[in-house]
C-alpha cells in the first residue's frame, strides 16, 4: 500500500535486518523490514513473542541499532546517527512508555515528569502533563505510593511532557487490569489527538487494535500484515 | 556428574569474575600479611634457637676485672651449672689506611688447645687459629665483607694502648654478634664496627691477663635456676672485681634480636587483624549485594522445591570458592614475600642461614578468617531472602519507598534539578546503605593514614634525634673515666669548636619490682650538644641530684617525677644510690637516664671524671681531627653522627623497617579496592535507573552524574570518617612498631592526611571513570527488559 505523496511519514525503513550474535548461534530478529508510518497515526503493532516487533520499535526509538538497512525519522536518517545524535533524537522527539514503567523511585510523580521537562526544548508544564493523565491530585506521591495503573500514567505523563513527535509504548497495559488498561489507552488516544503525536503501541492484546489507525502484524522478523483500520473504536468501548 | 546447581555456581562465578577477583585479592592481602609476619616471627625464633644451640651461646655472661683461672672451676661446680669457661674480652681500635676515623672493635679469646665450649664461632672462610702464632686473628665476616678484607690480609689494631699488626687467617660469624652493634649505638654499621678473635694466650698477653680471665661464660643445665646461679657467680667473682653477671636476655645482640622478634610478634597480632577486619567489612558489603541481586533466582529455586539448606549451601559454596582462592593466594604470596623479607633481615641479623618457615596454624587461621568474613555477609542477606515466600521473592522488589524522605523546601528545590534530588534522596532514604559505604571507604582511608603516619614518624624520629637532641658531630669515648683535663687535649685539636664532656656508668635501675639494665649518663648543667628534651620540645636542664628518665624507661619502670629510683652502679665503687626522678624526657631512640655530671661524680666519689665528650667540629678539618684522635691512647672509640644517621635511615628503609612500605602499599590497594567496589555496587543498584535516563534522552554525562554524584558525596563524607578512624589506627599501629630500642611517636602530619585524602579522591575519580565507562556501554534494550 503506497500512501499519497502529500502524506509525511514519521518513519520509513528499507530492508532493515537485525542479527543478534554470530555464527551458528546467530538469531535473526528482523529479516528485511520495509515500513512506512504516516505522521499522526495511532499504530498498533501485533505479533507473537520473538516476531521482531520489540526489536523494530527499539530501532525506531533510537535505543538499538540495525545490522543492515536504513531507517528515517522524517528527513533524518537514524541509521547514520552516532550515539550522541541518537541521544539528542530521543531527547527532542521521542517519548517512551514501558511495560514496567521505569520510574525513578526516589522522585515524586511530578519530579519524574520534571526529569524530562528540565532537558526538553519545548516541554509542557509538568502539572499539565499530569492533568492530561488525570493524576493532578497524586502529583506529590512517590512511585511506591501509587498503584500500577497510576505508575503507568505517570510514565505516560513523563513521556508526553516533552511534547514528542512520536510516542513508543511497549506493552503499556501489559501489567494492568482491563479497567485501568482502558484508562491508559484513553490517555494515549488523547495525546494523539491533542499533540498530533504519532503513537506506536506494541501489545499482545489484540483487542487494542480496535482503536488503531493502522495495525501492523509481525511474524518471523518480517511484516506479515499492514492494515489500515477503517472501523475505529473508542478506547472505552474496546472489548477486552 | 556435576549437579545443575554446581554448573550454575561455575557460570555465576565466571559472570562476576571481576568482582570476585577483587574480593579474592583483598582477602589475599590480609592473609599475606598474616602469613608473612607470623612466618617471620616463627623463622627468626626457630633459627635463633638453632643457631644458639649449635654454637653453644652462654646463658650467663659475667664480666670481671681479673680473676685467676682456677675460679672458673668453682663456678662450674655451682649447682645448676652445666659448663663454665673463662675468656678474655676487650675493646680495640682498628686503624685502616683508607679510613681517617679509628674503628671501634671488640676482641674475644678462643681456647688454644680445645674447641670453645661456649660462644663458639662459625668459620665461614679460612682456617682456625694456630695457637703457636701470636699474631693471627679471625675477623667478623660482616666487617671483612664491608671493608673488602679476607684471609691473607693484614690489620692493625690498638689494644690496651699498644698498636700491633695482625694476619687475618679466617672469617667467622657468631651467635654472640648476631646483631653486631657497637656498645651505645642501636643500628649496626658493618663498616664501622668490628669483632675479632685471637688465641687465649696472645690476648692474655695483650691485656696483661696471663693465667686469668676477665669474663666468665656459663651454661645452665636443664633444671638450673638462672637467678640463683647469677647470684652465686657474683659472689664468687666479687673479690676479683666482678661487675655483675647478667643473663642472655641482657646480652646486647640478643636483646636487639629479642626486641625485634617481640615487636614483630605484636605487629603480627595487630596489623594483619586490622587489615583483615577492613577486608571482612568490604566483603560483607560486596557479597550481601551479590546475594541480594540473586533474589529472584533464590525464589525460583525454592519454588522448584529446593530446601533452604540446599540453597544456602549453594551460596555458601559461592563465597567459599572466593574465600579459599583468596586465602590460598594469600598463603602463596605470603610465603614468597616472607622469603623476600628474610633477605632484608639477613642484612642486619647475621644468621648463617635463615629459612622462612610458616607455622601451619597461620595458614589455618588465615583460611578460617577469610571464610568467616566472606560468609557472614552472605548469611545475613540469605536470611532476609528466606523470610520471603518464593512467589514474593521471584517478583522484583517493589520500588523503594521514598515517601518518608524529608520534603525539600521550595527555596531549596530551586537549587536542585531532578538528578540532584535523586542523588540526595537516596542518602536521606537509605542512610544506612550510604553509611556502610562511607565507613568502608573511611576505614580504607584510615588504614592509609595510619601507615603514612608511621612512615612520617620514622622520618620524624631521625630528624628529632639527630637535629634536636643530638647536635654534636662526633662522640669520643675513653677506655676508662679520665680526669676532665683530658678535655683540653681535645679542645686543642685544630678544627674542634666545641667540647662537651659526659660520663656514663653502667647501672641497674630499679623501681619496685621492675628493673632495667642500662646506665646513667652524666651531662653538664646546660648541655648544648646532647640534650634532654621535654615532650613539647623544650630543653630540660640538668639540676641537682634529680634523674631525668626517657619516656620509654619511665613507662617500663612504672615511675613518675617525684618518685625515688634505686640505681645500682656496676663499676667503680659500685654504690647503690637512691635518687629522685626530676622529669621525663622525650627520647625516641634508646632509653637513657640522665643526671647532672657533677652530681654523678659526687655520688661515685670520683670527682672531675669524664668518660668521653661530644664534639662539634669544622668538617673541612675532619680528617686531621680524626688522625689526632687516633693518636690519643686513651680513646676507646669515635662515633660519627652522620654515619649513625645514615645507618639508621638505612635500617629503616631497607631493613626490617622496609616492611612499612609493603604495608603502606597494601593499605593503598585496599583503599582503592573499597572505593572501586563501592562504585561498582552503586552502579549495579542503579543500572536500571541509569538505562531509563539514557532512554528518555539523558546524555551519558547527565546520566553518569546521578552515579558519580553519589560516589562523590560518599567519598567526601568518608574523608572526615577516615581522619577520625585514622588517628586511632595510627596509635595502634605505631605501638605495634615501637620497641624498647626506638619508639614510634604518633606524629600527625598534615601531609599524611592530605596524601590519604588525595588517594581516596584519586581512587574515587578512577573508579568513577571506570564505572561511567560502563554507563556508556549500558545496553538500553536489555536493561529495560530485565527487571533487576
Amino acid at each position: 500500500m503506497t500512501p499519497p505523496p502529500s502524506i509525511r511519514h514519521a518513519f520509513r525503513s528499507e530492508g532493515v535486518t537485525k542479527v543478534y550474535g554470530s555464527g551458528p548461534a546467530a538469531v535473526h530478529a528482523l529479516r528485511g523490514v520495509d515500513l512506512e508510518v504516516p505522521q499522526g497515526e495511532i499504530v498498533v503493532v501485533l505479533g507473537p513473542s520473538g516476531s521482531g516487533k520489540s526489536t523494530m520499535l527499539n530501532i525506531l526509538g533510537g535505543i538499538d541499532r540495525v545490522t543492515d538497512g536504513k531507517v528515517w525519522f522524517l528527513d533524518e536518517e537514524l541509521t547514520a546517527m552516532n550515539d550522541a545524535a541518537l541521544t539528542q533524537y530521543r531527547r527532542r522527539h521521542v517519548g517512551f512508555v514501558f511495560q514496567f514503567y521505569n520510574l525513578m523511585p526516589s522522585l515524586t510523580a511530578r519530579e519524574n515528569v520534571e526529569l524530562v521537562t528540565e532537558i526538553a526544548d519545548n516541554p509542557m508544564d509538568a502539572g499539565e502533563a499530569l492533568e492530561l493523565v488525570g493524576l493532578t491530585d497524586r502529583a506529590d506521591h512517590f512511585p511506591a505510593q501509587l498503584s500500577g495503573g497510576e505508575q503507568q500514567r505517570v510514565a505516560i505523563a513523563r513521556a508526553i511532557a516533552k511534547q514528542p513527535e512520536v510516542l513508543f509504548c511497549d506493552e503499556p497495559t501489559g501489567a494492568l487490569d482491563s479497567h485501568t488498561g482502558r484508562a491508559v489507552l484513553r490517555v494515549l488516544k488523547g495525546v494523539n489527538e491533542k499533540l498530533g503525536a504519532t503513537v506506536m503501541i506494541i501489545t499482545h492484546a489484540a483487542a487494542t487494535a480496535q482503536m488503531a489507525d493502522r495495525v501492523i502484524k509481525f511474524a518471523d522478523g518480517q511484516i506479515r500484515d499492514n492494515i489500515v483500520n477503517t472501523s475505529k473504536v473508542l478506547p472505552e468501548n474496546i472489548e477486552w | 556428574m556435576v549437579s545443575s546447581l554446581d554448573k550454575k555456581l561455575g557460570r555465576d562465578l565466571w559472570r562476576i569474575k571481576g568482582q570476585a577477583t577483587a574480593i579474592a585479592v583483598v582477602i589475599a592481602l590480609g592473609v599475606l600479611m598474616l602469613v608473612m609476619m607470623d612466618g617471620l616471627v616463627n623463622s627468626l625464633e626457630a633459627t635463633r634457637t638453632a643457631y644458639y644451640e649449635r654454637y653453644r651461646l652462654a646463658d650467663i655472661f659475667a664480666p670481671v676485672k681479673r680473676a685467676p683461672d682456677h675460679v672458673i672451676k668453682e663456678i662450674a661446680e655451682i649447682d645448676g651449672v652445666n659448663v663454665a669457661e673463662g675468656r678474655i674480652f676487650g675493646g680495640a681500635l682498628i686503624d685502616l689506611d683508607d679510613e681517617p676515623a679509628p674503628i671501634r672493635a671488640q676482641v674475644a679469646s678462643l681456647p688454644d688447645y680445645h674447641e670453645a665450649r661456649l660462644n663458639d664461632i662459625y668459620l665461614t672462610q679460612g682456617r682456625a687459629l694456630d695457637p703457636t702464632r701470636k699474631d693471627e686473628i679471625i675477623l667478623l665476616k660482616a666487617f671483612a665483607d664491608a671493608r673488602d678484607l679476607g684471609p691473607g690480609d693484614q690489620l692493625s689494631a690498638t689494644m690496651n694502648g699498644a698498636r700491633r699488626t695482625f694476619d687475618i687467617v679466617g672469617l667467622a660469624q657468631s651467635p654472640e654478634f648476631l646483631y653486631a652493634v657497637a656498645p651505645g649505638e642501636i643500628v649496626p654499621d658493618d663498616r664501622s664496627f668490628a669483632v675479632f678473635w685471637m688465641s687465649r694466650e696472645a690476648l692474655g698477653a695483650a691485656f696483661d691477663l696471663d693465667g686469668a680471665f676477665n669474663e666468665a661464660l656459663v651454661q645452665i643445665g636443664r633444671n638450673g635456676d638462672i637467678l640463683s646461679v647469677i647470684d652465686q657467680v657474683d659472689r664468687l667473682l666479687e673479690p676479683y672485681g666482678g661487675v655483675g653477671a647478667y643473663g642472655l636476655e641482657d646480652q646486647l645482640s640478643n636483646r636487639f634480636v629479642s626486641e625485634e622478634i617481640s615487636g614483630l610478634r605484636i605487629s603480627a597480632r595487630t596489623v594483619p587483624s586490622v587489615f583483615l577486619f577492613v577486608a571482612a567489612f568490604l566483603l560483607y558489603i560486596v557479597i550481601s549485594r551479590i546475594v541480594q541481586s540473586e533474589r529472584e533466582q533464590i525464589g525460583l529455586l525454592k519454588a522448584f522445591g529446593y530446601s533452604g539448606a540446599e540453597v544456602s549451601l549453594h551460596y555458601f559454596k559461592f563465597t567459599l570458592v572466593i574465600a579459599v582462592a583468596g586465602a590460598a593466594l594469600g598463603c602463596i604470596f605470603g610465603v614468597l614475600s616472607g622469603r623476600g623479607m628474610v633477605e632484608l633481615y639477613l642484612i642486619y641479623y647475621k644468621f648463617p642461614f635463615l629459612v622462612f618457615s610458616v607455622d601451619p596454624t597461620a595458614f589455618a587461621v588465615g583460611l578460617a578468617v577469610s571464610i568467616f568474613s566472606a560468609t557472614i555477609g552472605g548469611i545475613l542477606v540469605l536470611r532476609q531472602v528466606f523470610a520471603l515466600t518464593p512467589a514474593v521473592a521471584m517478583r522484583p522488589p517493589a520500588p523503594a519507598d521514598f515517601s518518608k524522605s524529608i520534603a525539600f523546601s521550595d527555596a531549596f528545590k530551586r537549587f536542585l534539578d531532578q538528578p540532584s534530588r535523586m542523588v540526595l534522596r537516596r542518602f536521606i532514604r537509605q542512610p544506612w546503605r550510604a553509611a556502610v559505604a562511607t565507613i568502608g571507604i573511611g576505614a580504607g582511608m584510615a588504614l592509609s593514614i595510619s601507615m603514612l603516619t608511621v612512615l612520617a614518624s620514622f622520618d620524624e624520629i631521625v630528624d628529632i634525634n639527630f637535629s634536636v637532641i643530638n647536635r654534636g658531630d662526633v662522640t669520643v669515648s675513653f677506655i676508662e673515666p679520665l680526669a676532665d683535663k683530658t678535655l683540653f687535649e681535645l679542645k686543642r685539636i685544630p678544627g674542634v669548636s666545641e667540647v662537651e664532656p659526659f660520663r656514663s656508668v653502667p647501672a641497674i635501675l630499679r623501681h619496685g619490682r621492675q628493673k632495667h639494665r642500662g646506665g646513667l649518663s652524666g651531662l653538664i648543667v646546660e648541655p648544648r650538644l646532647n640534650r634532654a628534651m621535654a615532650t613539647d620540645r623544650s630543653q630540660i636542664m640538668m639540676r641537682g641530684d634529680g634523674i631525668i628518665l626517657a619516656k620509654a624507661l619511665s613507662d617500663k619502670l612504672g615511675i613518675e617525677p617525684g618518685d625515688m629510683l634505686t640505681v645500682e652502679v656496676r663499676n667503680g665503687r659500685r654504690p647503690v644510690l637512691e635518687l629522685p626522678v626530676a622529669s621525663i624526657a622525650e627520647t625516641l631512640i634508646g632509653a637513657p637516664a640522665y643526671i647532672e655530671l657533677g652530681a654523678l661524680n659526687r655520688a661515685m666519689k670520683e670527682p672531675y671524671r669524664v668518660s668521653g665528650a661530644y664534639l662539634r667540629i669544622d668538617s673541612s678539618k675532619r680528617d686531621s681531627i680524626y688522625k689526632a684522635i687516633k693518636n690519643m691512647p686513651a680513646v676507646a672509640g669515635v662515633s660519627r653522627k652522620e654515619a649513625e644517621r645514615e645507618a639508621l635511615v638505612k635500617v629503616m628503609n631497607e631493613g626490617a623497617g622496609g616492611m612499612r612500605f609493603v604495608m603502606a602499599a597494601i593499605a593503598g590497594v585496599i583503599t582503592f579496592g573499597i572505593v572501586y567496589n563501592s562504585a561498582r555496587i552503586a552502579f549495579a543498584e542503579r543500572e536500571r535507573d541509569l538505562a531509563s535516563l539514557r532512554v528518555i534522552g539523558f546524555t551519558r554525562g547527565e546520566a553518569s552524574f546521578v552515579l558519580l554524584g553519589e560516589i562523590a558525596i560518599i567519598s567526601l563524607l568518608a574523608l572526615p570518617v577516615g581522619i577520625f578512624l585514622g588517628q586511632f589506627l595510627a596509635i595502634a599501629i605505631s605501638a605495634g612498631f615501637s620497641t624498647e630500642l626506638y619508639q614510634i611517636p604518633v606524629y600527625y602530619s598534615r601531609t599524611s592526611y592530605a596524601t590519604a585524602a588525595l588517594a581516596v579522591l584519586a581512587a574515587a575519580c578512577v573508579s568513577g571513570w571506570l564505572v561511567s565507562r560502563d554507563v556508556d556501554k549500558l545496553s538500553l534494550v536489555e536493561c529495560l527488559k530485565s527487571r533487576e
